[in-house]
């Protein structure tokens, strides 16, 4: 299997004030294609500056990390940039989509940076494509706040998709959702990797880690357990028992 | 960065905003707008003194003669009589470069036909006077070198004379009594209207230089004498020439001063517009604060726009946008405005310059320099008062940004 992401003792250490925090120690991993994976972790674990530094947002202090072959772990900020836009697709807890902009525009930022010269026409087509794998392309011209939580987050889906990266990396992507809708997000990743889109996800819900294939799980700032996911949840089955739950409740009464 | 796309997102970021963006613009609408009026406001009464001092003529050279002080008390040039009739024609017939030539006497004296009477200026000159100043007459014709030789009793009376004694308009072969001897209107002067000094300059009457001297006051000496040379460039030559020669006429000892003046129509031109410059200069740099004070609006407002809108920073930084595309993207937004603000500011200013030109009767004159100057300014303005904010949203770190509530 040839990995999409290879770290070889990466370590973080911010320097604020007098005491320096070292919020990753001497990570080694490798993350193979069409993997599914979620790192978990409480709050100050390291997990978020793991993301970081995964999502290429931050540079490690020390060690190495490959992704996709390149070495991204000497990059300055703009080769970093465009290493995002290139091979990173972000969903995030908030959603982070540009208020008053339509689904359809929101989907074509990424494509505003892209070096290479690509038609608007070409950029439209893309863009609906992507909504149209999110299931959303309907809704195209509806602005953010005219979309429920549960689409605003498959419109940064579709965001993240867009410019066909390595990979998508997803924080907290269900902490902003009720749990039918989480569950449906959570399918929308599960049919996406099955397509064989490498998935990696930060979260600390450990139901929502069910629905992966790989749990990492960090503790000050190391990983202390790598296992694969043995009862996996598939998002389908889940969400006709809830249905059926429903139900349940609705002919009772 | 595609530009195009750039443009859109800041005309969207311009139009959520609307009010703020308008108040913003405001000011450079009233920078530009009160920059473009007073320039034109200047310019106009700058080319309304050098319109004047083209109406002495082309390529004249003006000697006065030179003053006395008697008791204390200075007479003012042409008080002395120092130039003779004898100068004149020294200076027609020794100086190369000098076309024509008119001797000058003036002094004020009450004309009188019929019963009317009217206190005026008298003005004695050579035949070529009119074509040195370059005056046409509305009626008749200049007396000629005949009527210079032999004193002859004719005039020219300006608009004002033939209005107030003549009202019928019939001047023509009229007799004018001026200091009681009788003179025959040949000609009526082409109107002028006010001199720059509020002087009417067509209450006026021109007699010979023989006939004043002679017949009307009894002078030896002239007051001044007009001089046309045959260009603009031999001007500096013809005015050294001419003072050499009146030096060596008058016997002036080398280190005395001059017992006369010469000027050229550009030296006068020169002192006359200085004050008009000054004044321009002086409007324009006041407009140019309320300028100033409209780049430091846009600078506010792109301040706060940058802080207001750190997240979205955040998010076009953590999809691939580079420093430099998110400097670009502000710095297009306060040029915008700026651009938009000027180019409002250019019209109202001409419109401005137009009502004052209209009611106020300013001569205003808007020249086709000002309002690109005034263009390319607006631009700078928003490059300059943009970049810091720019730059500063550029500096933005994403993952800081991202978290930005």
């Amino acid at each position: 299997m040839n990995s999409i992401i290879q770290l070889e003792h990466i370590d973080k250490i911010y320097h604020t004030g007098e005491v320096d925090v070292h919020a990753v120690r001497d990570v080694s991993m490798q993350i193979g294609k069409g993997e599914f994976v979620a790192i978990m972790g409480a709050s100050g674990s390291g997990k978020s500056t793991m993301m970081n530094i995964l999502g290429c947002l931050d540079r490690p202090t020390r060690g190495k990390y490959l992704l996709d072959g390149v070495d991204v772990s000497q990059l300055d900020r703009d080769e970093l940039a465009s290493i995002r836009n290139q091979k990173i697709g972000f969903v995030f807890q908030g959603f982070n989509l540009l208020s008053r902009t339509s689904a359809l525009e929101n989907v074509e930022l990424p494509m505003m940076y892209t070096r290479t010269n690509m038609r608007s026409h070409e950029q439209r087509e893309r863009a609906v494509k992507a909504l149209e794998i999110v299931g959303l392309v309907e809704r195209a011209g509806h602005h953010p706040n005219q979309l429920s939580g549960g689409q605003q987050q498959r419109v940064a889906i579709a965001r993240a998709l867009v410019n066909q990266p390595a990979m998508l990396l997803a924080d907290e992507p269900t902490g902003n959702l009720d749990t039918q809708t989480s569950i449906e997000i959570m399918g929308v990743f599960q049919k996406l990797n099955d397509e064989g889109i490498t998935i990696i996800m930060v979260t600390h819900e450990l139901d929502i880690a069910s629905y992966t294939k790989r749990n990492i799980i960090m503790r000050d700032g190391r990983i202390v357990s790598d296992t694969a996911v043995a009862n996996r949840l598939s998002a389908v089955e889940e969400l006709r028992k809830l249905r059926e739950a429903q139900q349940a409740v609705q002919l009772a009464s | 960065m595609k530009i195009f796309a750039t443009l859109k997102v800041a005309a969207r970021a311009l139009k959520r905003n609307k009010m703020r963006t308008i108040l913003t613009m405001l000011g450079m609408i009233i920078g530009v707008g009160a920059v473009i009026a007073m320039v034109s406001i200047g310019n106009g009464a700058k080319s309304q003194v050098e319109a004047q001092i083209a109406s002495l003529g082309q390529n004249v050279i003006l000697i006065f003669s030179g003053s006395f002080t008697r008791g204390g008390v200075h007479s003012g040039w042409g008080g002395a009589g120092t130039l003779s009739v004898e100068d004149a024609l020294a200076i027609e017939r020794e100086v190369p470069g000098v076309t024509l030539i008119s001797p000058e006497l003036r002094s004020g004296s009450q004309v009188a036909s019929g019963n009317q009477n009217w206190s005026t200026t008298i003005l004695g000159e050579g035949q070529d006077y009119l074509d040195i100043r370059q005056w046409p007459l509305v009626q008749g014709s200049m007396f000629g070198e005949q009527d210079v030789r032999g004193a002859n009793k004719v005039a020219i009376i300006g608009k004002t004379i033939s209005k107030q004694l003549f009202p019928d308009g019939n001047v023509l072969g009229q007799i004018l009594r001026i200091k009681n001897v009788p003179f025959v209107i040949v000609g009526e002067l082409v109107p002028k209207g006010l001199s720059l000094q509020g002087v009417d300059q067509d209450d006026i009457v021109l007699v010979p230089y023989t006939s004043a001297m002679k017949r009307l006051f009894g002078a030896t000496m002239l007051r001044g004498i007009t001089v046309q040379a045959k260009s603009a460039s031999a001007l500096d030559d013809v005015q050294n020439e001419i003072i050499d020669l009146l030096r060596q006429r008058h016997r002036i000892q080398p280190k005395r001063e001059d017992d006369f003046t010469v000027k050229t129509q550009q030296e006068i031109a020169e002192a006359a517009t200085a004050t008009s410059k000054v004044m321009t200069a002086l409007l324009a740099a006041i407009a140019s604060v309320s300028l100033l004070v409209g780049g430091i609006g846009i600078m506010n407002i792109m301040l706060v726009s940058v802080t207001e809108r750190t997240r979205e920073i955040g998010i076009r930084m953590a999809v691939g946008a580079h420093g430099r595309d998110i400097r670009l993207q502000f710095l297009i937004e306060a040029i915008t405005m700026s651009v938009i603000g000027g180019v409002i500011g250019i019209v109202l200013g001409v419109l401005i310059s137009k009502f004052l030109a209209m009611h106020n009767n300013w001569p205003t004159l808007t020249s086709p320099l000002s309002i690109l100057v005034a263009f390319l300014f607006s631009a700078a303005v928003g490059i300059v008062f943009g970049f810091y904010p720019a730059h500063k949203a550029s500096q933005l770190d994403p993952i800081d940004a991202l978290r930005y509530e």
